[in-house]
Parts: structure tokens; sequence; C-alpha cells
């Protein structure tokens, strides 16, 4: 454990951040708009860590949903995250005492910052990815409790801000490319989810896109595998 | 007034789901991974990355007011100055600030 790493975790983070605080201001915006206070978006942001799915949650609450609603309603908005497990099974395999909160904090970003990330000489892999679960996790329980405080008192237009999560993923996207000897995944990543799109609609499609990028990525295992050998 | 107990519950399905999926790849191969599921994880990651770029750019209108003008060229921003400065900060900072311009200001 140095500065160093911690200094480059802290870093990387920084987008996360800005997304995190915002998207986590909103949530304890909403939540406080139904009548909960802020401990209620904390205890939210402790106990099930997803954001989509707590503002699903606060839907839920408001409406007095079933439990057996939001089983499933979780079920359908969180599959993508046995997906992420799949990818980061083998890196997480010797994390020591931090895996299993590592495997707890696996959200959407978090993923995006650890699922490829190409470290600089000097800083270990499992001490990288401690911290990066770590400080994600705390913007977003901190963005939820401010939200929840403030109420609905924002003092300027943060409209469009979260354009900064999808920045982010775009340049996680080039990163990639640049770093991939083929581009097959990536190509067959947009174009079935695009397909899914606008067959299955804006609610329904990112569980058809994983099951068809899966089913595509093992359909052209040769073509990958064999790009990849010539390159080598 | 708020059902505390009802309440409670709810989140803690709702968290207990969410854990059992992030959970659920880990337990099931936590002996050893077979080769499939390796191929996998070293193929899913631009994949997926993409998958969750037009995820988030799902709401995009093209036929609406702005034809979705501020979405693309924000994003097309970030891919440029991207390659050209491979500077993350830069580059996220940039295309946020540029897509708030366009939503507040110009649309």
């Amino acid at each position: 454990m140095n500065r160093q790493t911690i200094k480059y975790s802290f870093l990387s983070t920084i987008p996360v951040m800005a997304g995190y605080l915002v998207l986590g201001i909103g949530f304890g915006i909403l939540l406080h708009d139904k009548g909960y206070s802020f401990w209620w978006a904390v205890l939210m942001s402790v106990a099930i860590y997803a954001g989509s799915m707590q503002y699903v949650g606060v839907g839920l609450l408001a409406g007095h949903g079933s439990l057996l609603t939001a089983a499933f309603m979780t079920l359908m908005v969180n599959a993508r995250h046995v997906f992420y497990g799949v990818s980061m099974v083998e890196k997480y395999r010797d994390t020591g005492a931090a895996r299993p909160y590592l495997i707890y904090g696996l959200t959407d970003e978090t993923y995006s910052l650890v699922c490829d990330p190409c470290l600089p000489e000097g800083i270990r892999k499992k001490d990288y990815y401690f911290w990066v679960t770590l400080m994600d996790q705390s913007y977003w329980v901190l963005g939820s409790f401010l939200g929840g405080l403030l109420g609905s008192v924002i003092p300027f237009n943060t409209n469009g801000i979260d354009f900064s999560m999808t920045a982010l993923f775009v340049v996680i996207m080039v990163e990639q490319w640049e770093k991939n000897k083929q581009h097959i995944p990536a190509v067959l990543g947009i174009a079935v989810t695009v397909i899914c799109l606008a067959v299955f609609g804006v609610s329904n499609f990112l569980i058809p896109s994983m099951i068809g990028i899966t089913a595509g990525l093992f359909v052209l295992k040769g073509v990958i595998t064999k790009e990849e050998a010539d390159h080598d | 007034m708020i059902d505390v107990k009802y309440s409670l519950m709810l989140i803690l399905v709702m968290g207990a789901v969410t854990q059992l999926l992030r959970f659920l790849p880990f337990a099931v191969f936590s002996r050893g991974t077979p080769r499939p599921i390796l191929y996998l994880g070293n193929v899913l990651p631009p994949a997926i990355m993409a998958m969750l770029v037009v995820y988030c750019l799902k709401n995009t209108s093209f036929t609406g007011p702005a034809h979705g003008i501020p979405e693309i060229v924000s994003a097309l921003l970030v891919v440029v100055l991207h390659k050209w400065k491979h500077n993350t900060l830069l580059s996220i900072v940039s295309g946020t600030v540029c897509y708030m311009l366009f939503v507040q200001v110009l649309f």
C-alpha cells in the first residue's frame, strides 16, 4: 500500500466521482421527496449499492410494491452484473481478504475501471482494485447523503452533467480499442445492442443484448482467436 | 407516514438479490475457471463497454428538436480529444461541459 497507488486510484475515479455525486444526490432528493430522510438513502446505498436499481426502488417504495415484485425487478435490472462477475473471476482470484468487498462493490462504473486497467509500473493490481471500489462507493454514499439532506434545494443547474458517465464509457472504449489487436468484440457489442434496442425497446433491451453478445462471441470464437494469433 | 418495517424488508430484498447476482459467478467458478469462461473474460470487456455506451445514449431522440446533435457532437468530441491527448480527465470534462452547454443553452 503506498501513496502512489492511492493517488493513481483517485485520479482514475474522478469521472466516476462526478457521475456518482450527481446521480447519488439525485437519488437522495427523490427519496426525500417520498418522505424518507437521508438515513434511508444512505441505508439503500450500502445495502443495495446499485445505482439504477435504487432509482427503481424509490418507485417501488412509494408505490408499495410487493416484495416479490421487488425481487423480480432487481433480477431484471441487475442481471447484467452476472456478466461482470464472469469476466472478473480470474482477475479477482488472488485478492485475499478484500475479495468479498470487491465483489459486493462491482457496479457498472467500478467494473469499467477494473475490467481492463493499464496500470503504470509500481502499482499492484489488487491494491488498485480495492481503492477504486472503496472510493467509488464513498462517492455514491456521500451523494445519496447530501441529496437526502438537501432535499430539493439545489443551487445550480446540473442539467446534463450525467453525460460524464457516458463520456467515461466512451473514453474506456477508445482505450480498449487502441490496446486490443482486433475489434470484433467491440463492433459486435455495438451492433447487437443497437439491434436489440430497436427490437425490444428502451426498457427491455439490456438482457437480450447480453445474451446476444455472449452468443455472438462464441459463434465468432474461431475468427476472434485466429485474428489475435495472426497479430502476435 | 413511512411504513418502516415494510420499507426495510423491501430494501433487504433488493439488496439480497443484487448481491446474489454479483456473487453468483464467483461462487460457481470458485475451484477453477472453465476454458469458455476464460475466453469470455478476455473478450467480454470491450463488448460490454460498447453496450454501455449505447445504453447511456439510449434516450437520444433523433426526431426531437435537437436531432441527437448534443449527444453525437459531445461523444465525438470525447473520442477525438482522447485519441489526440490521451488525457482521461480532459476528455470527460470537455465532453460533459459541451453537452451541458447544448442542453442548457442551445436546446
